[in-house]
């Protein structure tokens, strides 16, 4: 029987009342008095220096309140990293500058130049039609590999050359892995391309500013997944802002998957130009501005090599990465493809000698950041492609040699760093051939036959790690933040509560799911919670929402906040009825005396500790608020088998996706309905990454897709049904709610099932294809025949 | 957008008039205007609504053809030509999604002559006449290259002309973005020989494919294409398809119409 309440129970997203009835309150709704409308005169260009800037007949348009440039910005602080590495020579990173607006060279396509303020947005793009840029264009560096060349032209002139870092990972290891890969009876060699994504979520960035000059308090609406993140870096690192005179406001926001934890010039601009205007300035992304602005996704080129013994056991892997950084550090840009990235490497199984190689590269592109997954598809996508072409060149069946390799005992210390706590992939696979129906598969490559399509079959598993994470840990590893979560838990004299919280829903279902852990701990109804976040001002410091951590980090904080209020209670319940604390049980939302019949409801206890009348004041303080913060000891470990069956038109190379199926461990689940949402969200974008989604750039550095006419989203037509099961849980054994987070699963672990699909269905056509670089348009596939 | 005086005449000779004026543009459905003047990529001084004009609306049947208002939308079409001109109803019910539809007309498609856009193919292999506000437009003549036909400045589509065909059908695969043709073709067939008419495939805009109908005015079947190519040198080469993809997709593309031809 379903549960109609509490963990586990499929309740309905009350958030999307109003996010279907356009109730919604998103940045773009927030319009203050006498606001003004920021538009920013963007380089077209990818390289140039600047020689001058003429705001001369901007300035004298009609509507026009302030034009700025770089020089309006001198003293104030570029935009922060927030993430050191440290290369394999003990170097750290080379970490150019980034302005608020283009200092001397402009080094990307849609890097703002100059910003007008007006009175409307139209009047503002007017008069930055008018402003006079002088450019001298220098060539472009936009190949990685030709990036790295010494005669390559520089990004930053200032840097030693476009190399960021050089990142061996485990560098203690290396001998050990070559040894390895001498001994090998055989070795399987893959080059790929993780395509460049650009999230494209549905509300594009929007920021408002304001400064209040009878206080001196600044205030930033933004669409961001963090926003304490934002007034941190913001306020700390670019405009020396206190935190208490920094509000920082992410109403609703309409998707991030990634994209919105950066802290972009955008946001600092409208803050510092709400002061220097004295009224609020708003800035609204158009979708053009979108392409060119918001950080992109992925874009790594690597090789991978994997090493077996006769017996087809792993013996070693070794992987030597490029990863795109763009032409500037966006915030947490070299985590991505470092430490969200080779910590992956072991993926399900127990190949005892890891060495991974990322040199990160500066390009005169956007910066690229993390994406949805960021790191962990990368990871997974090369080692499971790899596995695959390993059974094809030694003739086994791909799902047997990863069964032959799967890890089985937990917990288990990978080579490259981390410790799964639990896991079972043997169940997720088995549950996978099951709900995939794999021995039905023969039947459909016939049936599909029979009406002239190849039918290909892709199966992998994936591993990820969520719940990010022990700051201890990430400090050492080079992040400059602590990625604890926080809650304040307060009680209402009757009896309702109020959660504030560091996380930050844009589309996940907190406010759904939040309270459920609540109304079971307490024995409530649900409704009688509500979740509070996006606020600064209202809530306690909190680290934000990516990276699949809100349960797990987020809800263990709330958790534990929960725990000290009903322990609070029991107290006063103890004093109401007249018995011994440790006497007193909490059920069903009554505290009652243990083998008695005496008993006083949740909204009696919470009213007392606002009336208190009948108090033990002498003990304890009136009220009901309690504050947790949660510094998670360890990564969660989500993991999962999936997979994909396509049909291949001969004739056009066009892909359908027939069968989709996915059997995932998330550890225990708070409502199985949002879960199975996360999947298959997750899953739409692996298959818009596999099949699809495609930003590229030309030599020079113009941004080819730059719109929908060019860069492909997925639509729901594309899509198949997806069978998903969330049936295998191994919770996970460091977190009170024992979750693992499923918000990024899909992401991780669709694209090789789409890929391999593809290969198969061409290798049944007697093609010897081992892999095709996604997307995999039907140029790309036909071109694969031939 | 840039600003600009917007008027909306009731007949097509007001429309004309206002025209006539400097800097002067006609707006139909607005699905391709619109977007090219949000991106500030055009700055007409005045918009010339075609959508109140009752005389260029509908669709009829005249004889042995179908008559089309120059500002009839892709969807009236898709359901009013559909018993007279399957073929044509068919095409223009899979244009664009269902807004685009209820808006677009045919008449700014055929003045606009995206070298992806669907009607041309159909005018094209349909051997149709193009009606303007002064004159009458044969097909073949008219499509003058990607973005450019014989209409002159201020010229107005009134009405498109579709001898109608004993049997006709568009075949296209959509580039994976905009879902235009990657590459569509049209094979009508009619008493005197059959029109084949390809579009998305060339740098030159839509374009009859000769060889394609010498051999099905002879054999009106699929395999009547079997061995013909048509040369790679001219066509699209970009981010969705090579030139030699796309010379490929002719082919197929014709083949599979010839095969739903009805
Ligand atoms: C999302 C999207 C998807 C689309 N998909 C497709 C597709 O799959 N296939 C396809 O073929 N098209 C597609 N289109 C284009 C669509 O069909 C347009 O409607 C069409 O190209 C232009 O018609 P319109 O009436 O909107 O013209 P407008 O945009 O109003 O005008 C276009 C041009 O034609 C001129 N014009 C308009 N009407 C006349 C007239 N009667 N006489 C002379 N000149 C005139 C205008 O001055 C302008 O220069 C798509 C458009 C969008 C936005």
């Amino acid at each position: 029987m379903p549960k109609d309440g509490g963990i586990g129970a499929s309740s309905k997203r009350r958030e999307d009342i109003r996010f279907l009835t356009g109730a919604g309150n998103y940045t773009d709704d927030i319009n203050l008095r006498g606001q003004a409308y920021v538009f920013f005169l963007r380089s077209d260009i990818a390289h140039g220096t600047i020689n001058n800037i003429d705001t001369s007949a901007a300035e004298g348009m009609p509507g026009v309140v302030k034009v700025f440039t770089a020089a309006d910005f001198a003293g104030v602080g570029g935009m922060p990293c927030g993430w050191q590495v440290t290369d394999k020579h003990g170097e750290v990173m080379q970490e150019p500058g980034h302005p608020i607006l283009a200092t001397g060279k402009v080094r990307h396509v849609g890097e703002p130049i100059a910003a007008v303020v007006a009175e409307t947005l139209a009047q503002a793009r007017d008069a930055a039609e008018a402003i006079d840029v002088d450019i001298t264009e220098l060539p472009a560096v936009i190949d990685m590999k030709d990036a790295l060349k010494a005669d390559a032209p520089k990004v930053h002139d200032d840097l030693k050359n476009n190399l960021c870092y050089d990142w061996g990972f485990v560098e203690e290891n290396k001998a050990a892995v070559e040894e390895a890969f001498q001994n090998a009876a055989h070795v399987t060699t893959l080059e790929l391309r993780n395509n460049r994504l650009v999230a494209n979520p549905m509300e594009p960035r929007v920021a408002v500013g304001d400064f209040a000059r009878g206080t001196g308090d600044h205030t930033l609406y933004t669409t961001s997944q963090n926003p304490h993140v934002i007034r941190l870096l913001m306020g700390a690192f670019v405009l020396g802002i206190p935190e208490h005179k920094l509000r920082v406001v992410a109403p609703d926001v309409g998707g991030g998957f990634g994209t919105k934890i950066f802290h972009y010039q955008e946001e600092a601009f409208v803050t510092f130009a709400a002061k220097a205007c004295n009224r609020p300035v708003k800035w609204t992304s158009s979708r053009t501005e979108a392409f060119m602005s918001d950080a992109h996704g992925r874009d790594h080129v690597t090789t991978i090599q994997l090493a077996l013994d006769a017996d087809n056991n792993f013996t070693a892997l070794r992987t030597d990465t490029h990863a795109n950084m763009g032409a500037y550090l966006s915030t947490f840009a070299p985590s991505v493809p470092t430490w969200l990235h080779g910590t992956l490497m072991a993926g399900n199984y127990k190949t005892p000698l890891i060495y991974v190689n990322v040199k990160a590269v500066f390009t005169n592109t956007v910066p690229v950041d993390a994406y949805r997954g960021a790191g962990r598809p990368e990871a997974t996508f090369q080692l499971e492609r790899v596995i695959d072409k390993a059974a094809i060149e030694l003739g086994v069946d791909a799902i047997e040699l990863r069964r032959q390799n799967f890890i089985t005992e937990f917990p288990y210390a990978t080579p490259v760093a981390v410790e799964y706590d639990t896991g079972d992939y043997v169940a997720t696979m088995d549950k996978l051939t099951e709900i995939a129906d794999l021995a039905g598969f023969e039947a459909r490559r016939k049936e599909s036959e029979a009406r002239g399509k190849l039918r290909g079959l892709g199966v992998n598993c994936y591993i990820e790690a969520c719940g990010i994470a022990p700051s201890n840990l990430v400090g050492q590893l080079g992040a400059r933040a602590g990625l604890y979560e926080s809650a304040t838990v307060r009680v209402n004299a009757t009896g309702g509560l109020v959660v504030m919280t560091g996380s930050h829903s844009h589309g996940q279902g907190h406010e759904t799911a939040f309270p459920q852990v609540i109304a079971e701990m307490i024995g409530i109804d649900e409704s009688m919670i509500e979740i509070v976040h996006g606020d600064t001002a209202n809530t306690p410091m909190g680290m934000g929402t990516y990276g699949s951590r809100s349960i797990a980090v987020g809800g263990s904080a709330m958790v534990r906040a929960t725990e000290k209020i009903i322990a609070k209670a029991k107290k006063i319940a103890s004093h109401l009825l007249e018995a011994s604390e440790s006497d007193i049980e909490l059920k069903d939302g009554a505290f009652s005396v243990a083998g008695t019949d005496k008993s006083v409801a949740w909204g009696d206890v919470t009213l007392a500790a606002y009336v208190p009348h009948n108090y033990p004041l002498e003990d304890i303080e009136p009220g009901l608020e309690e504050t947790a913060f949660y510094d998670p000891s360890n990564f969660t470990y989500p993991s999962g088998a999936y997979a994909c069956e396509v049909e291949v038109d001969r004739d056009t190379g066009q892909v359908t996706i027939e069968r989709f199926s996915a059997a995932d461990d998330f550890g225990n689940i708070i409502n199985p309905m949002i879960v199975s949402g996360q999947v298959h969200g997750g899953i739409a974008q692996g298959i818009g990454q596999a099949l699809l989604e495609n930003c590229a750039y030309d030599e020079n550095g113009q941004l080819l897709s730059a719109s929908y006419m060019d860069y492909a989203m997925p639509r729901a037509y594309d899509m198949p049904f997806f069978s998903v099961d969330h049936s295998c849980q191994t919770p996970c054994t460091h977190n009170p709610l024992g979750v693992k987070g499923c918000g990024e699963a899909g992401a991780i672990g669709s694209p090789p099932a789409v890929v391999g699909a593809v290969v198969d269905a061409l290798r049944s056509a007697g093609k010897d294809v081992t892999h095709v670089n996604m997307p995999l348009s039907p140029s790309r596939v036909w071109a694969a025949m031939q | 957008m840039y600003n600009f005086d917007f008027v909306k005449p009731a007949t097509v000779d007001e429309a004309v008039k206002a025209l006539a004026d400097d800097e002067a543009q006609a707006l139909g459905g607005g699905q391709t205007l619109i977007p090219t003047l949000k991106q500030r990529l055009a700055s007409p001084s005045k918009l010339v609504s075609l959508t109140g004009i009752a005389e260029m609306k509908g669709v009829s049947k005249q004889g042995d053809a179908v008559v089309i208002g120059g500002g009839t939308t892709h969807r009236t079409v898709a359901e009013e030509a559909a018993s007279a001109y399957p073929g044509l109803a068919d095409l223009a019910s899979r244009i664009g999604d269902p807004a685009v539809r209820n808006r677009g007309t045919i008449g700014g498609s055929l003045a606009n002559n995206d070298p992806s856009a669907c009607y041309p193919a159909a005018a094209l292999g349909s051997g149709a006449t193009i009606v303007t506000n002064s004159r009458e437009i044969a097909a073949d003549d008219y499509f003058q290259g990607m973005f450019t036909t014989a209409l002159e400045e201020g010229e107005i589509i009134t009405e498109v002309r579709f001898p109608i065909p004993q049997k006709s059908a568009y075949a296209k695969i959509a580039q994976p973005a905009s879902r235009f043709p990657l590459v569509a073709v049209f094979v009508a067939q009619y008493g005197d020989g059959v029109r084949v008419a390809v579009t998305g495939a060339s740098n030159n805009g839509v374009f009859r494919w000769s060889e394609a109908e010498a051999a099905l005015s002879g054999n009106f079947a699929a395999d009547a294409l079997d061995g013909l190519t048509v040369a790679s040198d001219d066509m699209i080469g970009d981010l969705h398809g090579t030139a030699a993809y796309r010379s490929h997709l002719v082919g197929v593309m014709a083949k599979r119409a010839v095969a739903a031809a009805s």
